[in-house]
């Protein structure tokens, strides 16, 4: 049986903002379920016992003095922007239009 | 040819401190045999022929004016097309950032720039440094000079063959799942990844944030600890750098010996699936190592035969949460913005058009990883394995100096042999995940050419968190031995490009 089906796949790349072509889900379908069955094996010695480490090393938060430092001019922000104006990112319409 | 690109960076940084010869003298050496093999090798993304005589001509002047510069001053390097470069473009091999430039330096670029190191150009990687063979780069695959037929590794691939290429002596990389290690190995040279945190993170491209380490590239030993402490040290743009002195690691590249050491050799990294040439040159490293005054000693770490399937959760998880930033509205590719199409249309047409397929199985595989209902599963489960790995390593390092393996199971493979095979492929990385997950210190040395193909095999040398100097003492001690068995450098072997 499938771990991963051509729907889910469908599904994860609306998730991931990934607007893939009919052939990919079949092609990429067919790989995660693959990798998917290989990964699972985690949980074979993945007991109650064991804590989870989500970094190798211990760590506690760090902050900086809260001063204004030197930072990105809005030149120098912009510079890489697909499109810019009135010194800001210009984007496409983010509200859905009524019909 | 140039004899002085056959030089070592510490030779190099000799010769230009005496004034034997000039930091330009050396630059144009290396600019020139980039332009006679580069068009076979690959390992350049960009080369910065002028801004790299500038350089190299700001050094000459400062050496004129008396000043007393470090160790590296005027020795030419290749970086990593993933660390962010004011003066030179940063792809991290993806279509996604075609032509950008960064705003800032990358601390590892600054302290590159503060050493006097001269920067080449940037190399070619696997698309956000995700794949073990430069095949996945968007720019076209980097070729092993060794057999130009064959993956230099990866995903600094373009890293390892520069120097293997004799196109720099020194080279910079990243390691998130053994992405030094790996191309190092398979081109014969010498390759580290310091401790997580050892190295600045800041302006390094991210791919899993907890994993990701810059390191060094260089043709032996005590080149690669020059570098390491060139770029490495504490640094407050990065939440998760270490706020403690780098190990002295230059100091333990010239010590050279393992008298008194105990060697553990880890147990469940040969067998099956092992090519029987690496094997038996691993086995050769363990014997001299016992002649060199070593004790070796058998070690399990029955949790590293998991590791592979739990860096196959978290790195993907990360890297579904850091490519979030590609989104078509900041910087880079913008794709089907026409008027009428909305932001998320927009993001996702760009995502689909920029990114490759690695890029894009991994995304997907993290976003399910972590969706509710899996997580546990998934997820949690690579997060509790990466527990008993790391206690493995505790357990072992009671009883041992260093823990060694070979550091990848086969040699390098033909150019597009697992180019469609994710699962084979991830196998490139299953001896230097462990480290990784772990975030303690690992080296590869080269320790022969396999019988049945005569390409390099590479030793692993592991150690404790903050232990970066054991596997430059043990790992030179190593090399030392060897050159004096095989009358000079591994990589002398090579055919002529």
């Amino acid at each position: 049986m499938s771990a991963i089906t051509r729907e889910e796949v469908a599904h994860l790349a609306r998730l991931s903002r990934l607007a893939l072509a009919d052939e990919e889900l079949d092609h990429f379908a067919a790989q995660l379920d693959q990798i998917v069955g290989a990964v699972a094996r985690v949980a074979e010695v993945a007991t109650a016992d064991i804590p989870p480490s989500s970094h190798a090393l211990p760590l506690t938060n760090v902050f900086r003095p809260d001063v204004v430092a030197p930072s990105l001019t809005p030149e120098q922000a912009l510079s890489g922007a697909p499109a810019v104006e009135d010194d800001r990112f210009r984007v496409p319409r983010i509200l859905g239009e009524e019909a | 040819m140039s004899e002085l690109i056959r030089k070592t960076a510490s030779e190099l940084g000799s010769l230009i401190a005496s004034g034997e010869v000039s930091a330009v003298e050396v630059t144009q050496a290396h600019l020139d045999r980039i332009a006679a093999v580069d068009d076979r090798v690959h390992a350049f993304l960009h080369v910065g022929a002028e801004s790299a005589l500038a350089q190299a001509a700001a050094v000459d002047a400062r050496r004129a004016a008396g000043e007393e510069l470090g160790p590296l001053a005027g020795v030419p390097i290749a970086h990593k097309d993933v660390f962010t470069t004011t003066d030179m473009p940063t792809t991290a091999g993806s279509k996604i950032l075609e032509g950008w430039r960064p705003p800032y330096d990358a601390t590892v670029t600054r302290r590159l720039r503060e050493a006097g190191l001269v920067i080449l150009g940037k190399t070619n990687l696997d698309e956000f440094a995700m794949g073990s063979s430069t095949e996945n780069s968007a720019y076209g695959p980097t070729h092993n000079p060794w057999d130009l037929t064959r993956i230099p590794g990866g995903s600094s691939g373009g890293a390892s063959a520069s120097v293997a290429a004799y196109e720099a002596p020194l080279s910079t990389g990243t390691d998130t799942g053994g992405s030094i290690r790996q191309p190092a190995a398979v081109t014969g040279i010498v390759g580290m990844k310091p401790t997580y945190g050892g190295s600045s993170r800041y302006g390094l491209i991210a791919f899993a944030s907890s994993l990701d380490t810059p390191g060094p590239f260089a043709r032996n030993v005590l080149d690669a600890a020059l570098l390491h402490e060139a770029f490495s040290g504490h640094d407050p743009m990065d939440s998760t750098s270490i706020d403690q002195p780098v190990p002295s690691v230059v100091e333990a590249a010239r010590q050279a010996d393992v008298a008194g050491l105990t060697v553990g050799v880890v147990k469940e990294f040969g067998g099956d699936g092992y090519q029987p040439g690496v094997l038996a040159r691993f086995q050769e490293a363990v014997e001299l190592l016992e002649s060199l005054g070593a004790k070796v000693v058998e070690v399990s770490c029955p949790s590293f035969t998991y590791a592979l399937p739990a860096y196959y959760l978290i790195a993907p998880s990360e890297c579904s949460s850091n490519l979030a930033r590609f989104d078509a509205m900041r910087y880079g590719l913008r794709v089907g913005d026409d008027g009428t199409r909305s932001a998320e249309e927009v993001m996702a047409l760009t995502r689909a058009a920029g990114f490759g397929p690695e890029v894009k199985r991994r995304i997907m595989l993290g976003t399910y990883a972590l969706s509710s209902g899996y997580y546990d599963a998934y997820y949690g489960s690579a997060q509790k394995v990466r527990t008993l790995i790391s206690r493995d390593f505790e357990a072992a390092f009671q009883h041992v100096d260093v823990l060694i393996s070979p550091t990848t199971p086969t040699t390098a493979f033909p150019i597009g042999e697992r180019a469609d095979d994710p699962m084979a492929m991830y196998l490139a990385d299953l001896c230097t995940i462990p480290s990784n997950l772990a975030g303690n210190a690992a080296l590869s040395v080269p320790c022969g050419l396999a019988d049945e193909d005569g390409l390099p095999v590479g030793l692993q040398i592991m150690a404790p968190v903050l232990g970066d100097d054991r596997c430059y003492r043990v790992g030179a001690a190593v090399e030392r031995a060897f050159e004096a068995r095989w009358g000079g450098p591994l990589l002398s072997k090579a055919p002529a490009l």
